[in-house]
């Protein structure tokens, strides 16, 4: 799994961090995520999965072939 | 209930695009249709009055799948054919074209339709905001100095308003509340508010209501408040609400009041759910809600996918929804109210940075950050411990 994510589409609702603090987090400044595992171990799938379809600006994309 | 063979969502935007896609995820292998009214594909809908409003985007770009993740969803996509009846005992719904789609399972994603104002349809020049087609029709008379009119204070009449002015619009905003989304962020936000709108140019004539509009020659030439003031306008975009997309619905066994009125699990007939603007549910703490808002129309697909499957889950989340006008980006958790103490707990309003508590007989019912998105996410917590049911 390669995860990728749209800082310009982000508005940093932080869903994403509340799901998967492992692989998300926000900057201090203005909320934008910080992708911290973008090839996340497969005990984390389901939940990045999740992540990227609750994320309200529709700003991470998770590639499964990869 | 036995899993499904069949789902028929209807609806075609967000909310109905992630049922669809958290079936598959669950590993449903059913076949599943998904009915939109509009011919486009899947897209999202907070750039609409943003950044597919200014340009910045093209519309393209509000896509929210590619083509080629919808194919792999493996299922049937029945576009620009709106759903005209459902038979909620039988489970089936009939489209515009005469179609009948038929499934073990209904989920009824339809959304809202804009509020309009009496006279409206027969003139040129008045917009509302809804769809992609509304932003693009919008977008296409804004210009320098051409003299745009936001009927309407809410969310979305101040994000157009904010947007229209960075195109170079000369921009009134009207509307009963004293200022900007007063009603649902109190007076402290919404003054500010309409600081910020005021400093950067929009007119507010707020205050009043907006009673109809003028025109001539089958154009518009102004709106006319409830002091009975005209002010003049080129362009009107008519932004006070909206109503949940039930018409389609007369005749179908189910129950719509303000929206399709669901249990706790969000199902609204055996076989038969709602999700996202269109649905009213159960919430274990807030009682009776419906929410409109982008995240939730996910987060409720998700309990509905589940639900769908057999899980029996009932659907208590914490309200959530942002808001950008011009350099300020709100977040807010919960359900503030105007009738709420707000309290200030990090940053500073007058710096245009800061999160605020809100509370209603000593519970916290809201957060809210001003361009501090982390801080109150981090805030949330109050609100969760605040939403949980007593044990």
């Amino acid at each position: 799994m390669k995860v990728t994510v749209d800082e310009e589409k982000c508005c940093g609702a932080g869903q994403c961090v509340l799901l998967a603090p492992d692989v998300f987090d926000q900057r201090e400044d203005d909320g934008i995520v910080v992708l911290l595992d973008a090839a996340p171990s497969e005990e984390l799938h389901a939940t990045v999965r999740e992540a990227a379809a609750v994320c309200p600006a529709a700003a991470i994309d998770v590639d499964e072939s990869a | 209930m036995s899993v499904p063979s069949g789902v028929v969502v209807v609806g075609a935007s967000a909310a109905g695009l992630a049922t669809a896609e958290a079936l598959r995820r669950k590993g449903y292998r059913g076949e599943v249709s998904v009915v939109g009214a509009e011919p486009h594909l899947p897209y999202d809908r907070p750039p609409l009055s943003k950044q597919v409003l200014s340009g910045a985007w093209a519309p393209e770009r509000a896509r929210l799948r590619t083509e080629e993740a919808l194919a792999g969803l493996r299922a049937e996509f029945v576009l620009g054919d709106p759903a005209v009846a459902l038979d909620a005992a039988a489970r089936t719904v009939r489209t515009a074209s005469g179609r009948v789609l038929g499934g073990d399972a209904v989920v009824v994603a339809t959304g809202l339709r804009a509020r309009r104002l009496p006279g409206q349809d027969g003139l040129s020049g008045v917009h509302v905001l809804r769809t992609l087609d509304d932003a693009l029709a919008l977008r296409a008379e804004l210009r320098e100095s051409v003299r745009l009119v936001v009927a309407g204070e809410g969310v979305l009449g101040a994000e157009i308003a904010a947007t229209a002015r960075g195109l170079g619009a000369e921009v009134t905003m009207a509307g009963p509340q004293p200022a900007p989304l007063a009603a649902q962020l109190g007076p402290m936000v919404a003054d500010l508010l309409a600081g910020l709108h005021a400093e950067r140019g929009v007119a507010l004539r707020l205050g009043t209501g907006v009673t109809g509009l003028t025109g001539q020659d089958g154009r518009v030439t102004g709106v006319r408040l409830g002091t009975g003031e005209v002010l003049p306008a080129d362009v009107v975009v008519v932004a006070i609400g909206a109503e949940p997309a039930t018409g389609w619905l007369a005749g179908s066994g189910l129950r719509v009041a303000d929206g399709v009125v669901c249990d706790s699990r969000c199902r609204a007939a055996e076989g038969v759910y709602a999700v996202g603007d269109v649905a009213r549910w159960e919430h274990a703490t807030l009682g009776s809600l419906r929410l409109e808002n982008r995240t939730n129309a996910v987060e409720q697909a998700l309990a509905v996918a589940d639900n769908i499957l057999g899980a029996e889950r009932h659907y208590s989340p914490v309200p959530y929804f942002w808001t950008d006008q011009f350099d300020a980006r709100i977040h807010v958790y919960g359900l503030p109210s105007a009738a709420a103490e707000v309290s200030v707990v990090e940053g500073d309003p007058a710096g245009r940075r800061f999160v605020a508590l809100y509370r209603e007989d000593g519970r916290v019912t809201g957060v809210l950050g001003w361009n501090m998105p982390k801080q109150a996410r981090l805030r949330r917590q109050e609100l969760v411990e605040a939403l949980t049911p007593a044990l």
